[in-house]
């Protein structure tokens, strides 16, 4: 309060209508933060004519993004802005009764919205006749169970229901049929922390932020192998280069900036030549990629590409409710592709199905989980081809990472006999005595790697393909 | 009795339906064939098997739906039989036929189409989960004695806590309507003769067209098909009947 909380919340009961903040909303060009873009006050409009009542809003902070964890961080630090944009957004739409489904695997959040909503009733924010005028607003805070897909609008109003978290087709759009078959508007957390500071500063003020067709900031989470991870916000537009090299301080230990993942476990990998890429709706989209709810996960050159395909692809396997088959069996489908080609089983054709395969999977399926399910593949394929030629071809991994692929040798001039690696090996794949050159048995190396780590005079290599 | 219609384009044909029919309904209705294995007249729509998936809206910003779960709008402009479309049912059926071999509506719905190879790793499995059984169970048969349990690689389809339900009348609804255990291929006879089975059916035309589809049955051979295309299984009969002349 004292800093100027819930001042746009006041401002906005006491001199404006419902209709002005809409159009207010609508001119600022805010987009959803949670992955689609969808412009909000669009959103605002559609429930606001509805005429079925009650009306519904929900906050949805079900962010189930890997390393992601942008909405956390709103929660956990001013979860006061986040409810300020709630009563604001019901006050345009005429809710009474509006939602946060937060994740169970946040406690802290969860803790903190908790308590940020019995501070705001006590206060008169929340409840009958908020700031004394005749507006009335609760909210609730709803725990998820930690299903990846119900951050997808339509399974998170089946779980809130009590019903299975599975997506439906739309239309209706939740704003016309949504909890309870009611008008319901769902906003992504940023979504509704960017909604004080337009009421305060203006449509005009937010306009002129970001790029065109992306206005505003975008709060991001730089993690991976940068030196500085954390939350960056940043105006929309930014280039890839200025976030990873200004702001996250560059790729520590001298590495090579390998790629870079947009967008969550279903966003593709951009390569270093499109460093210099503005990260808004448009161009991320346009190089085969999706700006999702703002996770950006740095690799360097240590990194494997196919693994990385691999690894995303089983996370979306795990993850895709099942309900559609092209989502369920695809995945389960494109997964067995990357792990034939991850040990040394694949063929040049297993790149032509995958493709195939990934552009059936994107058109078939239904939900924003299902229609990307395929772009982590298909983005390094089109990116990084070469890697998975030579995983195929040569047998060969470059980085060291797939290890059906990669052998460890020990140098015969580096070993001084140290007996190190001979100690930890689980397996007792080293042979050799005391002061005397070591040799692993690549027959019994279940390659953990263990002696790599232990070596102090660097002498364990690790050797891919036919190279010595 | 009056009700509301909507007018809308089928593969540019102007058609004119009932308020509320689904896309599905609607090209049945007016002869265009939609393949679909997860539904069923007097079921609801559950949009599972993707199959029925069309493109909507115009043609530079098309959308993929699935036909049975989207109701038709005044103006729409729907195409089924899109390249991208046919070429993505063929994968639909190609990932279907490798996981579920014995099942003959869908051996036959992939021979329909034109899929005749299988390029992933064969499985042996009796369930497409396109959940017509749960819903026969529950909507014609009033019963709800089964579900969907389970998320991903672990969704089946079970009684509650997998133990026989009491709500269960052993009435074989779920059966009846199975799309993959019912009706098994049992592949050739004996290993000096060919069922031929598949052969015989008529297949539907599954060429391609962009914005219309031919109304000519699929032996009337006048398509110019591009080199090295299969041709439908009647037509490739015919021909080696003439080479045999």
């Amino acid at each position: 309060m004292a800093i100027g909380g819930y001042k746009a919340l006041a401002s906005v009961l006491q001199n404006q209508s419902a209709e002005n903040v809409v159009d207010t909303v609508k001119q600022s060009g805010l987009r959803g933060r949670g992955g689609a873009g969808f412009p909000t006050g669009i959103k605002w409009e559609r429930a606001r004519e509805q005429p079925a009542e009650p009306k519904y809003i929900v906050c949805n902070a079900d962010e189930g993004d890997p390393g992601a964890f942008m909405d956390r961080g709103l929660l956990e630090g001013n979860p006061h802005r986040v409810i300020e944009g709630m009563c604001i957004g019901a006050f345009a739409i005429g809710a009474r009764q509006g939602f946060v489904y937060v994740r169970h695997e946040y406690p802290i959040a969860v803790k903190h919205i908790l308590m940020a909503v019995e501070d705001a009733r006590s206060a008169g924010l929340l409840g009958e006749g908020i700031l004394g005028t005749g507006f009335a607003f609760d909210l609730k805070v709803v725990q998820g169970a930690g299903a990846f897909v119900c951050g997808e609008e339509t399974a998170l109003i089946a779980s809130l229901e009590g019903r299975k978290g599975e997506p439906r087709q739309r239309p209706p759009f939740p704003a016309e049929s949504g909890f309870k078959g009611k008008p319901t508007i769902i906003n992504n957390v940023e979504t509704w922390a960017n909604v004080p500071h337009i009421i305060n500063n203006g449509a005009e003020w937010f306009d002129s932020l970001g790029s065109e067709g992306s206005k505003g900031t975008k709060i991001f989470s730089l993690v991976g192998k940068v030196r500085n991870t954390g939350l960056v916000e940043v105006p929309m537009g930014a280039s890839i280069r200025s976030i990873v090299y200004d702001i996250g301080g560059g790729i520590p230990d001298g590495k090579a900036f390998k790629a870079i993942q947009t967008g969550g476990p279903a966003g593709g990998c951009l390569p270093p030549s499109l460093l210099d890429l503005p990260i808004d709706f448009g161009a991320l989209q346009e190089a085969g990629t999706i700006m999702g709810s703002g996770g950006l996960i740095v690799m360097d050159e240590d990194t494997c590409m196919v693994d990385v395909a691999r690894y995303f692809t089983k996370f979306l396997e795990e993850e895709s409710c099942g309900k559609c088959y092209s989502c369920r069996k695809g995945t389960q489908r494109m997964r067995e592709l990357l792990d034939d080609i991850c040990e040394g089983r694949g063929t040049i054709s297993h790149i032509d199905l995958l493709i195939e395969l990934g552009h059936a999977i994107n058109t078939a399926s239904m939900c924003g989980l299902g229609q990307n399910a395929a772009t982590p593949l298909l983005s390094t394929i089109r990116y990084f081809r070469e890697e998975y030629v030579e995983h195929i071809k040569d047998r060969n991994c470059t980085a060291g990472v797939c290890s059906a692929l990669i052998r460890y040798k020990i140098l015969e001039d580096l070993c001084d006999g140290c007996a190190a690696c001979m100690k930890v090996c689980p397996v007792e794949a080293i042979a050799g005595e005391k002061d005397q050159l070591h040799v692993i048995d690549v027959e019994a190396c279940v390659k953990c790697g263990t002696c790599l780590d232990v070596c102090a005079k660097n002498a364990v290599v690790v050797l891919s393909g036919g190279g010595e | 009795m009056s009700y509301k219609t909507v007018s809308l384009t089928i593969n540019q044909l102007p058609v004119e339906v009932p308020e509320g029919t689904s896309i599905l309904e609607a090209s049945q209705t007016y002869g265009i064939n939609i393949p679909t294995l997860c539904h069923l007249d007097g079921l609801s729509s559950y949009g599972a098997c993707r199959l029925c998936i069309v493109e909507i809206g115009p043609a530079d910003k098309p959308k993929v739906v699935s036909s049975c779960t989207y109701r038709c709008e005044e103006g729409m402009e729907v195409r089924t039989h899109t390249r991208r479309i046919v070429d993505t049912r063929k994968i639909m059926l190609e990932l279907m036929v490798s996981s579920t071999p014995r099942s003959k509506t869908i051996q036959d719905l992939a021979s329909a189409h034109g899929v005749y190879r299988a390029r992933f790793r064969p499985e042996d499995e009796d369930c497409i989960l396109c959940g017509l059984c749960v819903r026969m169970c529950a909507e014609q048969m009033m019963a709800g004695a089964i579900a969907f349990a389970g998320r991903g690689p672990d969704r089946h389809i079970t009684t509650p806590f997998d133990e026989l339900s009491e709500l269960c009348r052993h009435c074989g609804g779920c059966m009846y309507v199975c799309p993959a255990c019912m009706y098994r291929c049992m592949g050739p006879k004996a290993d000096t003769t060919l069922c031929s089975a598949c052969l015989n059916l008529s297949p539907s035309c599954v060429e391609v067209y962009d914005n219309q589809q031919c109304w000519m049955p699929p032996e009337c051979g006048t398509c110019v098909r591009p080199e090295g295309e299969y041709l439908p299984a009647t037509g490739r009969i015919m021909q080696e009947e003439k080479a045999t002349e």
